[in-house]
C-alpha cells in the first residue's frame, strides 16, 4: 500500500488508498438522499452574529465600491498571517488577506490593472511595489502585449474579439481542493515527488522542462500552504479526521487558490457529497449534531461570500456586481444509477435562507431527470424564493465528462482534477457579420481591422453573396482569434503559472481550449431577415453599411421554426470547425461556449446597426436567448429553439436565462414548483438544452429596487451564468434584465 | 378533405389555463361580446390568422411534449372553441392517441352532437360561467345564461371533470349577494371540482386601441387583491375548493 492514515480505516474502498482518485473515494463511501427538507435547521447565533457584522460591512462597500484595499504586498498564499471576522464565533476560518473583505493585488497578471484598479477606489500603490513589477519583474500583460500583432491589438480595440484574459488571471480552473481533506498535504507531496521522477527522461525537451518547473512550483506552493494553514493553528499535513476539518481544509486549500490568483472565474468544484461523507460519519457516531453540522456549512458559504477581487471599472461593465464565479456543482447521477444528491446538498442550498439570497457561491444544480423527486421540488423551490440558483443538464454532460466534474464559472464542464481551461473569453460574431458586409472595415471606427475583402456593395443584401463573405471573415476571425489566444496562454503560463490549483490536478492534465461567440442570435435573425425579406442597405459618406431597411417578415430565432434556428446550428457548427482547423497551445482541445455573462451589454454599445433590425447601440440577448421581444411563441418554445443548438460544437457551454413573474409561472407556490419542475425536465432531455438561469419575479420589485436600492441589499437574480446582486449592476444592465422578463399572461 | 382550424394564436408555456404547463391554442372566432374580454382581437371568426388541420396542429404540439406530458397537456381556448366542434374534437382525439391531456375552455353557450363528440375526448371542461344572473348574462356577454347552464347540466350527466370559471369585475360582478348565488348554485354539481376566480385586469385594452375598438369598461379598474380574497373565502363558504 502506498499511503496509509489510520482515519481511512474508518472508510470503504481501497483504489483510492493507493493512488489519489477523490472520486473512487466518494463512490464507496457517500449515502444517497432521496427524502425531503425537513430534516433542515436554522443557523446557530454564532453563524448570525458572524453574518450580522459582514452585513454592516457591505454597506460600507456597497458605498464605496471596496471596503479595503492592500497597496504594497502582491498576494500571494503565505504573505499574510491569519485573519478573522469574529474570531471566537468563527468555526471555519481564514481570510484572503489580513481582514474580511480587503481586497488584495495581483501584479503578476498585470501591473497597469491593479494601478487602474487601487486609483479608481482612492488608493495608490506603493512605489516600491510598482518598481519591482516595472523594472525588475515582467507581467502576464506585457508578455502578451510584447508578442500581440498589430491585427491582433486591432480585433481587440475594435471590440471585435472581446474579454481577453490578457491583463488579469485567465480563471475557469478547479483545484481539487477535497485532495487536501482527504490525503493531507504530505502524501499529496509524496505523489508530485513521484510525478517528478515520472518527468525524468532520457531526452530532455522544451515541453519537459516547462512541466519539470510547473511541478517544481507546484510543490513549493503546496508548501506554503502548509505554512499558511499552520498560521491559523492547523496542520494539514495529515488527513482530516473528522467534519470539521474536513469542511476546513477543502476551505483552506480553495482560499489558498484565491490568495495565489485573480483569475476571472475561481469555481469550488463539486464538494458537497464528498463532505457530506465526513458529516454523516460524524453525526452517526454522536459527535455531531444537525445544528452543528448545518453550522459548518452555513459558515463554510459565508467563507465564500466574502472573496473578493480588485477589479478596474471598465472590467465591472463587462462583469457586472464583482463576481468571482465560486461555482459548487451539486446534485447529479453517478454513473453507476444512484443519485449524487446528500444531504449536505440540501444544506448547501439551505444557506440561501438561513443567511438570505446572494450571488456566490454560484449554486449549480445538475439536473438529471433520475433526481428524487424531493431534491427536484426543493430546488425548485429554492429558485421561486430566491432566483440564486441556476441549472445545467447532467443527463446532457455525463456522457462525456463522468460523473466527478464540476462547472467552472457559468458553464463550463470539466472533470475535477483531470481537465483544466484555456480561457478565451468571445468573438462578436454580429459584428463579424457586419464586417462581411462592410470588407472587414469597422462600421463604427471605419478602421481596416481584418485584411482589405471586397465589400457588399449592392443596394439590396443577397444571401448567397453575403454567407459566402461571412464564411470568409468567420475564418479569418477564427485564426486570428486562435492565434490570439496561444500568445496569452503561453506567457501565463510563463509568467503567472497557477501553482497551487495545479498542485490539485493529476500530472497529465488534459486542457481544454475555451473560445466562445456572443450575438449568435442576432446573426441568426439577420441571416433569416436577409434570406426572408428584402433587406436594403444604407451607407454613409465613408461607404460602410450603417443601417439596414427591411421590406417584409421572418420569423426569428426562439420561436421553434426550423427554418430560422437551422441557421443558428449552422453558424455554430461552422464557427466551431474553423476554431479546429487550427493547432492549440499545449495541444489542448478547442471547444466554444455560447454565453455573454452580462457583456451582452457592452457588446451592443460596441456594435453597429444589424440587418435584424436591431439599432446600433442596443443590447444583445444574453448568451444563447432569442433577441429580446421576438419570441411570439412563449417561453417553451423559446427554449425548444435553444435545446436544438448542437452541445458537441459547444462543448463549453450553452447558457440560457429565464425571467418569470411568479403569478406567470403559477397560480401558487405548488403550481409554480411543479410547473418549474416540469419545464427543467422538458429542456433537459439526454439532448436537450445545457444550461438554465431561471429568475422568478416581479418587475415592480425589480423598478422599485433601482429606484431604492437600499432596500434591497441581497435581491440576486441571475444572469447569464451568474448570480448578482441586482443593485449592482449599472443602470443600463437593470432595464436589461426588466425588459426581458416575463410578465403576468394577458 | 381534411376539416380546418381556425386559430388565433398559440403559447407554449400556457401556466394558467388548466393544470401543469399547457400548450395552449387560441381559436378564432367567438359568439359572445363580453363587456371585459381581454381578447377582443379573438372574436371576429372571420379573421383567422393562422388556418391548419388537425393533424398539422397536433404535429406542432407533440414538438412540446417534454414539456406537457407529466402534469400538463393541452387547452384550447378562445375565441370560443365550440364554434370549430368538429375541429377541436379531431384535434383532442390526436391528442389523447399521444397521451396528452385536453381541456377545453368555453363559455358553453353550445350543445349539439357535435359538441357532445368532442366532450367525449376533453379530459377537463373550463367552463366560464359569467354570470348566474340571466339578464346580468345577457349585459354582459350579449348571450343566454340558460345554454351555459344546460352545458353544465350536460358535464355532470356524462361525469366529466369541470372547473369552474368566473371573472370578477368592479362594480359587475363583484357582489357578494351573487357570488353566494353562484356558490350555492355550483356546489349541487359533484363534477365542478374546482372553482377559479379571475380578477379582471386592464392588461387587454390596447387591444381595443388596436383593432379601433372602444373598450366598454375604460373606467373601470383592476380588482384589488383583497376583493379577491373576499370572493374566495365566499365560495370556500360554500364548501367549493377554490384554485
Amino acid at each position: 500500500m502506498k499511503f496509509y492514515n489510520k482515519k481511512w480505516d474508518s472508510f470503504s474502498g481501497d483504489v483510492w488508498k493507493r493512488e489519489v482518485d477523490v472520486r473512487n473515494f466518494i463512490q464507496n463511501n457517500y449515502t444517497p438522499y432521496e427524502g425531503d427538507d425537513t430534516f433542515l435547521v436554522e443557523s446557530t447565533e454564532r453563524t448570525k452574529k458572524i453574518w450580522s457584522k459582514l452585513t454592516e460591512m457591505f454597506e460600507v462597500e456597497r458605498a464605496k465600491g471596496v471596503y479595503d484595499a492592500e497597496t504594497k504586498y502582491p498576494s500571494s498564499i503565505d504573505v499574510y498571517g491569519p485573519g478573522y471576522i469574529d474570531k471566537e464565533n468563527e468555526v471555519i476560518v481564514g481570510v484572503q488577506t489580513d481582514a474580511p473583505l480587503k481586497r488584495g493585488i495581483y501584479p503578476k497578471g498585470g501591473l497597469r490593472m491593479v494601478e487602474n484598479a487601487l486609483e479608481a477606489y482612492g488608493y495608490e500603490i506603493d512605489p516600491m511595489t510598482k518598481e519591482i513589477f516595472t523594472r525588475y519583474r515582467k507581467t502576464h500583460n506585457e508578455g502578451v502585449f510584447s508578442a500581440y500583432t498589430e491585427e491582433m491589438v486591432a480585433c481587440r480595440k475594435s471590440a471585435i474579439i472581446t474579454g481577453l484574459p490578457d491583463a488579469y488571471g485567465r480563471g475557469r480552473i478547479i483545484g481539487d481542493y477535497r485532495r487536501v481533506a482527504l490525503y493531507g498535504t504530505d502524501i499529496l507531496l509524496l505523489d508530485k515527488k513521484q510525478q517528478l521522477e515520472r518527468l525524468d527522461m532520457h531526452e530532455i525537451t522544451v515541453e519537459l522542462i516547462q512541466q519539470r518547473e510547473e511541478v517544481s512550483e507546484q510543490i513549493n506552493a503546496m508548501k506554503r500552504f502548509v505554512k499558511m494553514c499552520a498560521s491559523y493553528g492547523f496542520d494539514v499535513t495529515k488527513p482530516a479526521q473528522n467534519a470539521r476539518e474536513a469542511v476546513q481544509f477543502v476551505y483552506f486549500a480553495y482560499l489558498a487558490a484565491t490568495k495565489d490568483q485573480d483569475g476571472a472565474a475561481m469555481s469550488l468544484g463539486r464538494t458537497s457529497t464528498f463532505l457530506d461523507i465526513y458529516i454523516q460519519q460524524d453525526i452517526a457516531a454522536g459527535l455531531l449534531t444537525e445544528e452543528e453540522a448545518q453550522e459548518l456549512i452555513d459558515q463554510f458559504i459565508i467563507k465564500l461570500r466574502i472573496i473578493r477581487f480588485l477589479r478596474t471599472p471598465e472590467y465591472n461593465d463587462l462583469f457586472s456586481g464583482d463576481p468571482v464565479w465560486v461555482t459548487e456543482s451539486l446534485g447529479g447521477q453517478g454513473i453507476d444509477g444512484r443519485t449524487l444528491v446528500t444531504k449536505t446538498s440540501y444544506r448547501y442550498l439551505h444557506t440561501l435562507y438561513n443567511l438570505g439570497p446572494a450571488p456566490e457561491p454560484n449554486l449549480t444544480v445538475l439536473w438529471s431527470a433520475n433526481s428524487p423527486e424531493n431534491w427536484k421540488r426543493f430546488c425548485a423551490k429554492v429558485s421561486v424564493n430566491t432566483s440564486a440558483i441556476q441549472y445545467e443538464n447532467d443527463d446532457l454532460m455525463r456522457s462525456d465528462y463522468g460523473d466527478d466534474y464540476g462547472i467552472a464559472c457559468c458553464v463550463s464542464p470539466m472533470k475535477i482534477g483531470k481537465q483544466m481551461q484555456l480561457f478565451g473569453a468571445r468573438a462578436n460574431l454580429a459584428k463579424c457579420l457586419l464586417y462581411a458586409i462592410n470588407g472587414g472595415r469597422d462600421e463604427k471606427s471605419g478602421v481596416q481591422v481584418s485584411p482589405a475583402f471586397s465589400p457588399i456593395t449592392s443596394e439590396y443584401l443577397d444571401y448567397d453573396e453575403v454567407m459566402q463573405k461571412f464564411d470568409q471573415m468567420m475564418r479569418w476571425l477564427a485564426r486570428v482569434y486562435v492565434n490570439t489566444l496561444k500568445i496569452i496562454h503561453y506567457m501565463h503560463d510563463k509568467y503567472a503559472y497557477e501553482a497551487f490549483e495545479m498542485a490539485l490536478h493529476d500530472l497529465e492534465v488534459q486542457r481544454i481550449r475555451a473560445t466562445g461567440i456572443a450575438g449568435l442570435s442576432i446573426v441568426t435573425d439577420s441571416l433569416a431577415a436577409i434570406r426572408d425579406c428584402k433587406v436594403k442597405v444604407i451607407r454613409d459618406e465613408r461607404g460602410l453599411a450603417v443601417d439596414f431597411e427591411r421590406e417584409g417578415d421572418y420569423v426569428p430565432f426562439g420561436n421553434n421554426d426550423d427554418r430560422t434556428d437551422q441557421i443558428a446550428i449552422q453558424i455554430t457548427e461552422k464557427f466551431m470547425e474553423y476554431l479546429r482547423q487550427h493547432q492549440t497551445y499545449r495541444n489542448a482541445i478547442p471547444t466554444q461556449s455560447i454565453l455573454t455573462i452580462t457583456s451582452n451589454v457592452v457588446y451592443g454599445k460596441k456594435t453597429g446597426s444589424t440587418p435584424d433590425g436591431r439599432a446600433a447601440g442596443t443590447p444583445f440577448s444574453p448568451g444563447a436567448n432569442p433577441m429580446n421581444g421576438r419570441d411570439r411563441n412563449g417561453a417553451v418554445a423559446a427554449l425548444a429553439s435553444v435545446a436544438k443548438l448542437p452541445f458537441h460544437h459547444a462543448h463549453d457551454g450553452i447558457s440560457y436565462t429565464f425571467a418569470i413573474a411568479p403569478n406567470a409561472l403559477g397560480k401558487n407556490m405548488e403550481a409554480r414548483v411543479d410547473n418549474l419542475v416540469n419545464l427543467l425536465d422538458g429542456y433537459f432531455t439526454p439532448n436537450g438544452g445545457q444550461h438554465l438561469n431561471v429568475n422568478v419575479f416581479n418587475n415592480e420589485l425589480l423598478i422599485d429596487a433601482m429606484e431604492h436600492p437600499e432596500k434591497y441589499p441581497q435581491l440576486t437574480i441571475r444572469v447569464s451564468g451568474y448570480a448578482v446582486n441586482f443593485v449592482r449592476l449599472t443602470r443600463e444592465q437593470q432595464l436589461d434584465v426588466i425588459s426581458r422578463t416575463i410578465n403576468d399572461r394577458i | 378533405m381534411a376539416i380546418t382550424g381556425k386559430i388565433h394564436s398559440f403559447e407554449s408555456f400556457g401556466t394558467v389555463d388548466g393544470p401543469g404547463i399547457r400548450f395552449v391554442v387560441f381559436a378564432q372566432g367567438c359568439p359572445l361580446r363580453c363587456l371585459y374580454c381581454h381578447n377582443p382581437d379573438t372574436w371576429d371568426a372571420g379573421k383567422g390568422k393562422i388556418e391548419m388541420t388537425a393533424q398539422e396542429l397536433v404535429a406542432e404540439v407533440v414538438r412540446y411534449k417534454n414539456f406537457i406530458q407529466k402534469k400538463g397537456g393541452v387547452t384550447f381556448t378562445g375565441g370560443e372553441p365550440l364554434l370549430q366542434a368538429a375541429f377541436v374534437r379531431d384535434f383532442f382525439t390526436l391528442c389523447q392517441q399521444e397521451q396528452l391531456h385536453t381541456a377545453l375552455d368555453t363559455s358553453g353557450c353550445l350543445l349539439n352532437e357535435s359538441v357532445k363528440e368532442l366532450l367525449n375526448v376533453t379530459d377537463l371542461v373550463l367552463l366560464d360561467v359569467k354570470s348566474i344572473d340571466a339578464a346580468e348574462y345577457k349585459h354582459l356577454t350579449s348571450g343566454v345564461l340558460d345554454h351555459t347552464l344546460a352545458f353544465l347540466d350536460y358535464l355532470q350527466q356524462i361525469g366529466k371533470a369541470t372547473w369552474v370559471r368566473h371573472v370578477l369585475v368592479p362594480q359587475l360582478t363583484d357582489n357578494d349577494e351573487r357570488l353566494h348565488q353562484l356558490a350555492t348554485y355550483l356546489k349541487r354539481y359533484s363534477v365542478v371540482e374546482k372553482v377559479e376566480l379571475l380578477p379582471y385586469h386592464k392588461l387587454g385594452i390596447f387591444k381595443y386601441e388596436a383593432l379601433g375598438l372602444t373598450d366598454p369598461l375604460a373606467h373601470t379598474e383592476s380588482l384589488s387583491h383583497e376583493r379577491l380574497q373576499h370572493a374566495r373565502d365566499i365560495f370556500m363558504s360554500h364548501g367549493l375548493t377554490v384554485l
